[in-house]
């Protein structure tokens, strides 16, 4: 069934995504327990997660943190792992990038993983939307999504200690990137970007400042960029 | 694990949030309806998945939890959760299967 308000637009993108409450809920709850167990406080674990509302940043930069690196490189390292809602920002500019500052503002802080991959189908794919449906349907993909990230992670503090021992949680944060991780590798550039930026940092680990992980990361990235390059010369040269 | 200091996290939380905004907000607050450039999207795509492997890798080679010592029962347990969730695409599965897997292989091997 077509949107035909703005109203029935948001409930559209409240149930496109309530399958993501799966994903969000137990990450946010995650992220709270190991915020914890790496001794933040329940305001700076909540103040962490509303104020950057980013998962895998967020994790990354936890995980930097608890190894001592410099707080420069951990502020680079979770931006680099995060450069992605900017490029997710790119693509929703054409659809959204008509409405007044505020409002652009309040999609901007919204832009994440869920609300990007349902919101850029739904807008190719019916472009006949207005602009108002097309924010209706955007900020409703966030409007359970976000809450269930705050709430979860609130619940994951407040539980944080009491999460019995020798469950072996200091392996649980590689576990849960190695996860993230699978769902990326879609296409040869980016299992090419995987295997160079693991080589270049196992190989560069000795660097000092844990800057081996930003020089694998744009090894990793220049490498996933020239393959794509190169495949589409070899298809383009088939054609 | 050593304590993390409170000014450093507090920089850590207040100069994500201003940064992660930022990135978010630089193409649909200031490129209005411009084309983004092909080369800057190319590169884009390939960050996440080349930084969270590069994050990863000597977490699971050398685990802070030995000391350092490549651990058998770590190793595995991190390939089969990467397998999995390449296969399945489920990430809660990918962690849930995986994180059971080390329990068990830490009672066999350890």
């Amino acid at each position: 069934m077509a949107i035909t308000t703005p109203k029935s637009a948001f409930w559209k993108g409240l149930r496109d995504s309530t399958p993501f409450v799966l994903v969000a809920g137990p990450f946010g709850m995650l992220f709270g327990v190991l915020a914890s167990e790496a001794g933040l406080d329940v305001v700076a674990t909540l103040t962490f997660s509303v104020s950057v509302f980013a998962g895998s940043a967020q994790f990354t930069a936890l995980q930097l943190m608890q190894e001592n690196a410099p707080t420069l490189i951990v502020l680079i390292s979770a931006l680099a792992v995060n450069l992605r809602v900017a490029m997710y920002s790119a693509s929703l500019t054409p659809y959204l990038g008509g409405a007044p500052l505020w409002k652009r503002a309040i999609a901007a802080y919204l832009i994440v993983d869920q609300s990007y991959a349902l919101s850029v189908v739904k807008f190719e794919t019916e472009p006949e939307l207005t602009s108002a449906e097309r924010y209706a349907y955007f900020f409703g993909t966030n409007a359970l999504i976000a809450p269930c990230w705050y709430g979860a992670t609130l619940a994951g503090a407040l539980l944080g200690n009491r999460v019995p021992e020798g469950l072996a949680l200091d392996f649980v944060l590689p576990l849960a990137f190695l996860a993230m991780i699978g769902p990326m590798l879609r296409t040869t550039a980016h299992v090419v970007a995987a295997l160079v930026a693991i080589t270049t940092a196992l190989a560069a680990a000795w660097l000092p400042y844990n800057l081996g992980l930003i020089v694998a990361g744009i090894a990793g990235m220049v490498a996933g960029a020239q393959v794509e390059l190169w495949m589409a010369r070899k298809t383009g040269a088939q054609t | 694990m050593t304590e993390i200091p409170n000014g450093a996290l507090w920089t850590v939380i207040i100069g994500m949030a201003i940064f992660s905004f930022g990135l978010r907000f630089v193409f649909i607050g200031f490129m209005g309806d411009r084309p983004i450039p092909e080369w800057l999207m190319r590169h884009l795509r390939y960050t996440a998945v080349a930084i969270i492997p590069a994050l990863v890798a000597p977490l699971v080679v050398w685990p802070a939890a030995t000391g350092g010592e490549t651990d058998p029962a770590r190793l595995l347990a991190a390939l089969a959760t990467l397998a999995i969730a390449y296969v399945t695409k489920n990430v809660l599965v990918a962690i849930g299967s995986g994180a059971l897997g080390l329990m068990l292989l830490l009672n066999l091997l350890g």
